[in-house]
């Protein structure tokens, strides 16, 4: 017996972090430290037009004044060490002048990180028929499916390379959902931004394929900053899949990136992530401090939706939400977020309704283990000009184990007496009687609880595209190893 | 006689409580018997069924379990499933989001994995899938929910005899699979019991009524009376239950 478990520790504790490696490419990095000639001279690497230096400035003028004023904010149920923004590169890129045109191209060893993550791109892209626009340590490396979007006049590129090639669009669109002072970590992505992707879908355009990045952080005590922009012109469609793993680390990595969605009328935006980033290890250290800034904006009758998959992280601090500005527009938001060991995380989202007729839906579930602890922080905002406006809000908690925690906090913010908001709230625990019935027919502890767990978030994971719901699945078995047994 | 399982005086206890439920219980089962357990409530049927399939509510006090001679009390419960004890529940538990196919074909995939047999394809466990569903009479669109959320307790019962079937052990537990069930339902257990039948797999039953075991005809009735088995005989001891009730065994 005792051997038994023993051996069965230590297996689990071989199996920690499936994806802790690293890759030896050059990386030219710009040194630590943040000031003015910082922000111009990442400006001046990626050759970009006067007008974004420009932007990029007062962004970090207001980031400035901000830390001096009040520093970060400090409202989310989250706590980690005081983060030295000086101790930090906030720029590094493959060192390689020429972008490769083909996947031949590409560094051998950084398609080896990429196997190693289980994403062989050409098979991947070719087999899900998915494009890949991988970013790596952020400066794309490969793009593939480029020519077929193309014929439909959809532009899936790099932030960096949108900016010299459709620069007007950049222009027209950048921060106009998320300005460079909304608040403290998208003021810092505004002015140091490294690079990301870009989506400009033609109006009635319907995208045929799953547009697709994987994000990766690979240098160490590298921030990155990454900056999307998914623009959806009238009547169009797009489906988006993010997806994020980052190698081990001993000192703890920001992250800080903004996602900025605009669904014009008509037009429908479907936005799904896989975030799998390094959670620290059991006792703690080290991690990835993942704060994020995502927000879409409705034209009339159009719609934005967000799913997420939020396993990794040691600090997570993410609300995806929807501005439902124009009549008739719908927002969602799906989220499974699990915390094992000591991870923490304060996500949820804000649904604003200005538009008549506006839906929204939420549907929360935060899964604890270990010590983890898990905040659902959520607000709805019925504006007097929404008549007619719905939401419906349901979060759930599952606990597993006896030192983790959850909370949910609910903003409600009704100005229009002709709203209509239901709002449901669950807490459990996986019971024994679940387990041994389970158990009885074969499956070991953890596949039990694995189990058990995949069909409680069934509700989110059947709103992500097929191959996606399986990797969901995937994650959240290797994040939740050494949480039971 | 080849050996299944062989009980020797086991005591046990609720783990919680510490309340003492098998006091000295004896009871051999051998390859391809069928036994029947009666008995008043409380006096430790379904306990017993429990201790076998490992439930860790119950602690085993003293006494052996041997299951093909190896010590059951020390193996985890997916071991023992895996060894090929299954056990049909009284209260089977309902899985959200869990649809039943699923989750049988990774019990089958399990036991195989464990057994060293190779992984049935989709398709060839889709057949078996399918035809067992038609044995057993079960309701296919009720099969698409999630795992017997919604089912009534009837249905639930028979999508346990049906997941019997599926994994085909090599000792089955029947914890009171025909309470609450209407005739016809009643007819296709004991049918699916008397069809999976043979010289090779055997049944322990618990039951309160005389009619399961009228379809069945097990060949063995043991009356268990405050934790301990005070009388065994063929099916006429059935008979017997059935007209003089229990108190002419205390």
């Amino acid at each position: 017996m005792e051997n038994n478990s023993l051996s069965r520790e230590s297996k689990l504790e071989d199996k920690e972090y499936k994806w802790g490696f690293t890759t030896d490419v050059d990386t030219e990095v710009v040194p630590k430290g943040l000031n003015e000639d910082v922000v111009k001279l990442i400006s001046q690497k990626k050759n970009e037009p006067e007008w974004l230096l420009d932007w990029r400035l007062k962004a970090y003028k207001h980031w400035l004044k901000q830390d001096e004023k009040e520093g970060e904010p400090e409202w989310a149920m989250v706590d980690y060490p005081k983060i030295d923004y000086q101790d930090i590169h906030y720029y590094a890129a493959p060192n390689k002048s020429d972008a490769p045109k083909s996947l031949d191209e590409v560094d051998p060893e950084m398609l080896e990180a990429f196997e190693k993550l289980g994403i062989p791109l050409e098979e991947r892209a070719q087999l899900a028929g998915v494009a890949v626009d991988a970013v790596f340590d952020s400066v794309s490396v490969a793009t593939t499916y480029e020519k077929q979007l193309k014929e439909l006049g959809i532009i899936f590129c790099s932030f960096s390379d949108a900016v010299q090639n459709h620069p007007e669009l950049v222009e027209k669109y950048l921060g106009s959902v998320v300005p460079y002072s909304d608040n403290y970590f998208a003021n810092l992505n505004s002015a140091v931004f490294s690079d990301g992707s870009f989506i400009y879908i033609p109006e009635g355009v319907k995208c045929p394929i799953e547009l697709m990045t994987y994000f990766r952080i690979n240098t160490a005590d590298t921030g990155q900053f990454e900056r999307t922009l998914i623009i959806a012109d009238k009547n169009s469609y797009v489906s988006y899949l993010e997806g994020c793993t980052a190698p081990i680390r001993k000192s703890s990595q920001l992250h800080a990136a903004v996602v900025e969605l605009v669904a014009l009328d008509g037009a429908e935006i479907k936005y799904s992530t896989l975030q799998n980033w390094y959670p620290g290890n059991k006792d703690g250290e080290g991690g990835v401090y993942n704060f994020v800034t995502k927000r879409g904006k409705c034209g009339n009758k159009s719609k934005i939706s967000w799913t997420q998959v939020e396993t990794g992280s040691a600090i997570t601090w993410k609300y995806p939400s929807v501005i439902l500005q124009g009549d008739d527009s719908i927002g969602e938001f799906y989220s499974v977020a699990l915390t094992n060991n000591h991870q923490q995380a304060d996500t949820g989202t804000k649904m604003i309704h200005i538009g008549k007729n506006t839906k929204s839906t939420i549907v929360a579930k935060g899964i604890s283990a270990g010590k983890g602890n898990n905040t659902y922080r959520g607000q709805v905002k019925i504006l007097p000009s929404a008549e007619n406006s719905q939401n419906f809000t349901q979060c759930d908690s599952l606990l597993i184990g006896d030192q983790c925690g959850a909370i949910t906090v609910p903003y409600i913010e009704v100005k229009n007496p002709t709203a209509k908001l239901e709002h449901e709230a669950s807490t459990s625990k996986v019971s024994d009687e679940q387990l041994f019935y389970l158990m009885q027919r074969g499956l070991d502890e953890e596949e039990a609880h694995h189990m058990i767990i995949t069909g409680w978030s069934k509700e989110v994971f059947k709103e992500l595209p097929f191959e996606f719901a399986v990797e969901a699945g995937q994650l959240l078995k290797v994040s939740l190893e050494g949480a039971v047994g | 006689m080849d050996k299944i399982l062989e009980i020797k005086n086991l005591k046990a206890s609720v783990s919680e409580t510490e309340e003492k439920i098998l006091d000295g219980l004896n009871l051999t089962i051998n390859k391809g018997e069928t036994h029947a357990i009666m008995g008043p409530n409380g006096g430790g049927k379904s306990t017993l069924v429990n201790v076998i399939a490992g439930k860790d509510s119950y602690t085993v006090d003293s006494g052996k379990i041997g299951y093909f001679n190896e010590d059951l009390i020390e193996m985890e419960v997916d071991e023992r499933a895996k060894k090929g004890i299954f056990m049909a529940f009284q209260y089977p538990s309902e899985i959200p989001g869990v649809r039943p196919w699923q989750f049988i074909k990774a019990s089958v995939d399990a036991k195989r994995k464990f057994l060293g047999d190779k992984e049935l394809s989709v398709r060839e466990f889709s057949k078996l899938y399918d035809e067992n569903i038609k044995i057993v009479g079960m309701n296919e669109d009720l099969m698409k929910r999630s795992l017997n959320e919604g089912f009534s307790g009837g249905e639930k019962k028979r999508n346990e005899v049906f997941q019997m079937l599926m994994l085909e052990p090599q000792l089955a537990l029947l914890d009171e699979t025909d309470s609450g069930l209407d005739v016809d339902a009643l007819k296709s257990v004991g049918d699916v019991v008397n069809r999976m039948r043979n010289g090779d797999r055997s049944f322990l039953i618990v039951t309160h009524y005389q009619r399961l075991l009228d379809h069945i005809k097990p060949d063995f009735v043991h009356v268990l009376i405050k934790g301990k088995i005070v009388e065994s005989g063929g099916y006429e001891l059935v008979k017997k239950i059935e007209e003089n009730g229990y108190e002419s065994f205390v």
